[in-house]
């Protein structure tokens, strides 16, 4: 397959529109004002990137320290309370203020509508509050971090995060408002897929993005609240000491793993589903064939989403939890890697015998598929009760989560960025440095994360600031790793960047994609499309079409 | 102001109306008295259950009713039995857990004054001293 | 691939006659699909709310089964005298408000969906009256509590009796109380604000069959509190 012919090529040989989106309206309060879908995934884009490089600034400080036993930075000793801050904050501004609000904040955002055909999302005002409440959020986290810092783990761990000094009051104050702020996305997706469906498009003519995005807001929609009232709780214990997660005052600290578990496993799966829900679009079309089983990606979707709260008594195997408990948790944990499996197998089937080219985003979905793998067979061997009973705590769950959330997740992230940039700027960035960004990723988070596993499986603990000597030489090649990551993610930025220089002139279709957000201007004009998109063909259709021109 | 009448206000009309609903307050009512009535019989550890039941009843006639969900379209109900549906998911499993736990007091406990002593795992090669066993706590909390 | 089809904006959300109805949101094609969207957004919002409580009813589920003496105990302090029997006459009577402040909602959505504009202000004002009748008789319930030093946490100071020395049960106890009634509480105060505006936009003609929206959405608001209530009551003040 040759690609599209980039420069002008407009589908239907329409003029370009002069006004888009971008041009349309300028102006500080044309942005700050806007209910455009699209304009709010702009910024949510700029916000959760900048979330991204905070919580990357800390992890680095975190790898730093753990180069040698000593823990020290360049000379400097960093004492058992900031190492603690170091990886609270690293995970917490991570999971909080980048991985759950970015890719349903930002590509959902712009995108859902596009692939269904409609103007915009069900509740426009709703979207840009939404995004406020993220701003308020991430105001009070980094505030509450300049203030005092939290050192409690980012899953703040009862009786010492009721207990420590440090500002956790206003840490849970901003993970709660940040969790209305997801609420409120999941909220908008929900109604929009049921009810904002272009004609002629039934639940089995979507594109799977929306399968994807649609039980991402299920999740959303059903597991925060319950984060919500776990952080009121902790706040009130915190300053009342009511007495219900401390049992120095007659609570059950189990009690709250309970609660936070609740929300955090369906959470993680909010992370994930957006990231396969990425690779359902990347696969089809840089393969140039058909989604191999739509209705089992489909229903796997929405069964990963329902199935994902019955299993998070799994981070609590010896956390005190009953026996009972631990073995029915263990038990369910296995039944929700079926879903995720047959998607694996789905997407390599799709693959299989098509028209593959290698273009940056297929690079990044090849990445994810490899290192999904990995990080998802891994978490069955946490899942295993005698194994787990070994490796719990230790760098092995670590790279595990990493491989996940950001092998996984951040992989497909950054390669849906790269497959939207021309839809979202208009712009095509350098094909060839894409390309190396992608190679120099792949090598640089195998390189950080792989180590972990045999750190984890050899005993290396984690949150541990120092360790026996035998596990430098791992601690030093992880640590390099995490440089080659850094160095291939400002590469990344620079390519991306770098194509904002050119003009606006990138093809309406320049992948060749199925998809209706590929029948309008790129960028798209405010009101998304010229015409209302009526849905003519099954999805992902590669079979050869009479080409018109 | 706008004549679009044949959107909801013909269903409207055609649904609810203020003698189901003043029928439905004095079912609520009744049964408000009878969860009353019920609590000073002692039914020992079924008077949860029956002052639940009741009150899920209440709860059924404001939502079907009050709340339209009889003459809506099903997907409002499935949303709510679906919130409903995953808090009992929430509270099954917690309580599975708290029943099942074994409270280890020290009586309970084997005695484990001629174990093995566990290996120092941060010195592997080095043949651990045998310890006494800690004497037992002088004040036991019971918790049943 | 995509057909042209005529562009919605020129017909959309007006009726035969070409009138527009000043409501109408242009990225929805009819009133109806907004509407329908609305109600469905409401109630995945409500949904929400039962999880919020929801947890804490299942922390207090929890509580209950570690201290299950002393809770029963503490339920008896929600119960007043009668005619020298432990009665729960505020809580009982709060139900049967909330009850009939449902009812009045609800005939207030109704008098909206059928243009008659003075019984939806009437029927508005009646449940914001209930509503602070709700509140007034939390108010005395609530100064009872101070008064008698049955408060939550760290403040718990009552004495008496029949306090179990070296447990928490108490404490505890009421830190719940408090934080489900009081959370309840400000969800009432919040529905009488929005009930409050509906009622300013309703005496300006803004509500009528062809547009009621808010009307029905703070109703089922309304329901949602009244039903969290209908599940509190018995496990607060019927336990025995």
């Amino acid at each position: 397959m040759e690609r599209a012919v980039t420069s002008g090529a407009r589908i239907g040989d329409r003029p370009r529109p002069k006004k888009n989106y971008l041009n349309e309206t300028r102006g500080f309060k044309s942005w700050a004002l806007t209910v455009d879908h699209k304009r709010i995934g702009i910024m949510y884009l700029v916000g959760t990137l900048c979330a991204f490089l905070l919580g990357g600034v800390f992890a680095l400080l975190v790898r730093l320290t753990l180069l040698t036993p000593a823990h020290k930075i360049f000379g400097l000793q960093v004492t058992a309370e900031t190492y603690n801050r170091f990886f609270t904050l690293h995970g917490a501004v991570m999971v909080f203020l980048f991985i759950i609000p970015s890719i349903p904040g930002s590509l959902t955002n712009f995108v859902l509508p596009l692939m269904l055909g409609a103007k915009d999302v069900a509740f426009p005002r709703l979207n840009l509050a939404s995004f406020y409440l993220w701003i308020v959020g991430a105001v009070m986290a980094v505030s509450s971090m300049i203030i005092g810092a939290v050192d409690t783990g980012w899953t703040f761990y009862t009786p010492y995060s009721t207990t420590t000094s440090g500002t956790v009051t206003l840490m849970t104050a901003a993970v709660f408002v940040l969790g209305f702020s997801s609420i409120f996305t999941g909220l908008n997706f929900i109604a929009t897929v049921h009810k904002l469906r272009a004609p002629g498009m039934g639940w089995f003519d979507m594109p799977l993005f929306v399968w994807g995005m649609y039980s991402t807001a299920l999740i959303q929609v059903l597991a925060t609240p319950v984060l919500g009232i776990t952080l009121v709780l902790l706040m009130l214990e915190r300053v009342f000491q009511i007495g219900i997660f401390d049992s120095r005052i007659g609570g059950d600290p189990v009690l709250f793993q309970h609660f936070f578990w609740f929300y955090s496993h369906p959470a993680v799966y909010i992370m994930i589903l957006p990231g396969m829900a990425i690779i359902s679009e990347l696969i089809p079309t840089f393969s140039r064939k058909t989604i191999f089983g739509y209705r089992a990606i489909a229903y796997a979707s929405v069964s990963l989403a329902l199935v994902s709260f019955i299993v998070w008594g799994h981070h609590m195997f010896v956390a005190g939890q009953s026996q009972l408990a631990t073995v029915v948790f263990s038990a369910l944990t296995f039944l929700v890697a079926i879903p995720s499996g047959v998607k694996v197998f789905n997407w390599l089937c799709t693959m299989y015998q098509g028209n593959i080219s290698l273009e940056t985003p297929m690079l990044y979905a090849i990445s994810f598929l490899m290192l999904f793998a990995i990080g998802g067979l891994t978490g069955i061997f946490l899942g295993t009760l005698s194994t787990d009973v070994h490796l719990t705590d230790t760098y092995f769950v670590v790279a595990h989560f990493h491989y996940v959330m950001m092998g996984s997740t951040v992989t497909a992230f950054i390669g849906g960025l790269y497959y939207w940039w021309p839809k979202m700027t208009g712009r095509m960035y350098s094909e060839k440095w894409g390309q190396v960004s992608a190679v120099i990723w792949f090598i640089g988070f195998n390189a950080t994360f792989l180590p972990q596993f045999i750190l984890g499986s050899r005993g290396m603990p984690r949150r541990y600031y120092n360790y026996l000597d035998q596990f430098q030489p791992l601690h030093v090649f992880s640590t390099v790793g995490s440089w080659i990551i850094g160095l291939s993610l400002f590469m990344s930025a620079a390519v991306l960047l770098a194509s904002l220089r050119k003009p606006a002139d990138a093809p309406d279709n320049p992948w060749g994609g199925t998809t209706l957000e590929w029948q309008t201007s790129s960028p798209p004009i405010t009101h998304n499309f010229e015409d209302q998109p009526v849905l003519e063909n099954e999805p992902y259709d590669y079979r050869p079409k009479a080409v018109t021109h | 102001m706008s004549t679009e009448t044949h959107t909801h206000a013909e269903g409207a009309k055609h649904h609810g109306g203020p003698l189901i609903y003043t029928a439905n307050l004095f079912a609520l009512m009744f049964l408000t008295v009878v969860t009353v009535a019920a609590a000073s019989f002692n039914f020992g550890s079924a008077n949860v259950v029956i002052a639940l039941a009741i009150a899920s009843v209440k709860a059924i006639l404001v939502g079907l009713f009050f709340m339209h969900l009889l003459w809506d379209k099903p997907v409002n109900a499935i949303i709510l039995i679906a919130g409903f549906l995953f808090l009992g998911i929430f509270l099954m499993f917690d309580f599975l857990d708290v029943t099942s736990r074994n409270n280890y007091l020290p009586r309970n406990m084997p005695n484990m004054e001629n174990a093995t002593p566990a290996p120092d795992s941060m010195n592997p090669l080095k043949t651990p001293a045998p310890r006494p066993l800690d004497p037992a706590p002088a004040k036991a909390e019971e918790h049943k | 691939m995509s057909t042209t089809l005529p562009d919605i904006h020129s017909h959309g959300g007006h009726d035969e006659h070409g009138e527009h109805n000043p409501y109408h949101q242009h990225h929805f094609a009819t009133m109806e699909q907004q509407f329908d969207t609305s109600k469905l957004g409401m109630w995945l919002f409500l949904v929400t709310e039962i999880l919020l409580f929801g947890g804490l009813f299942v922390g207090f589920g929890l509580m209950q089964h570690r201290y299950p003496q002393q809770f029963i105990e503490a339920h008896e302090h929600l119960k007043q005298n009668i005619f020298g029997r432990p009665f729960p006459l505020y809580g009982t009577i709060n139900t049967l408000v909330l009850l009939i402040s449902s009812w009045t909602m609800v005939m207030g959505v109704n008098a909206a969906q059928t243009d008659q504009k003075k019984k939806t202000v009437r029927y508005l004002v009646l449940t914001i009256l209930l509503a602070c009748v709700f509140l007034g008789i939390k108010y005395v319930e609530y100064s009872h509590k101070f008064h008698d030093g049955l408060l939550p946490g760290i403040f718990y100071a009552h004495q008496s009796e029949d306090l179990i020395k070296g447990t928490h049960g108490y404490a505890t106890f009421f830190a719940f109380y408090f934080m489900m009634t009081g959370l309840h509480g400000i969800h009432v105060l919040v529905g009488i604000g929005l009930l409050s505006w509906l009622v300013m936009r309703a005496r300006r003609g803004d509500f009528s069959s062809a547009y009621y929206t808010p009307v029905d959405l703070v109703g089922l608001y309304w329901h949602i509190v009244d039903m969290i209530w209908i599940y509190l009551f018995p496990l607060y003040y019927l336990i025995s």
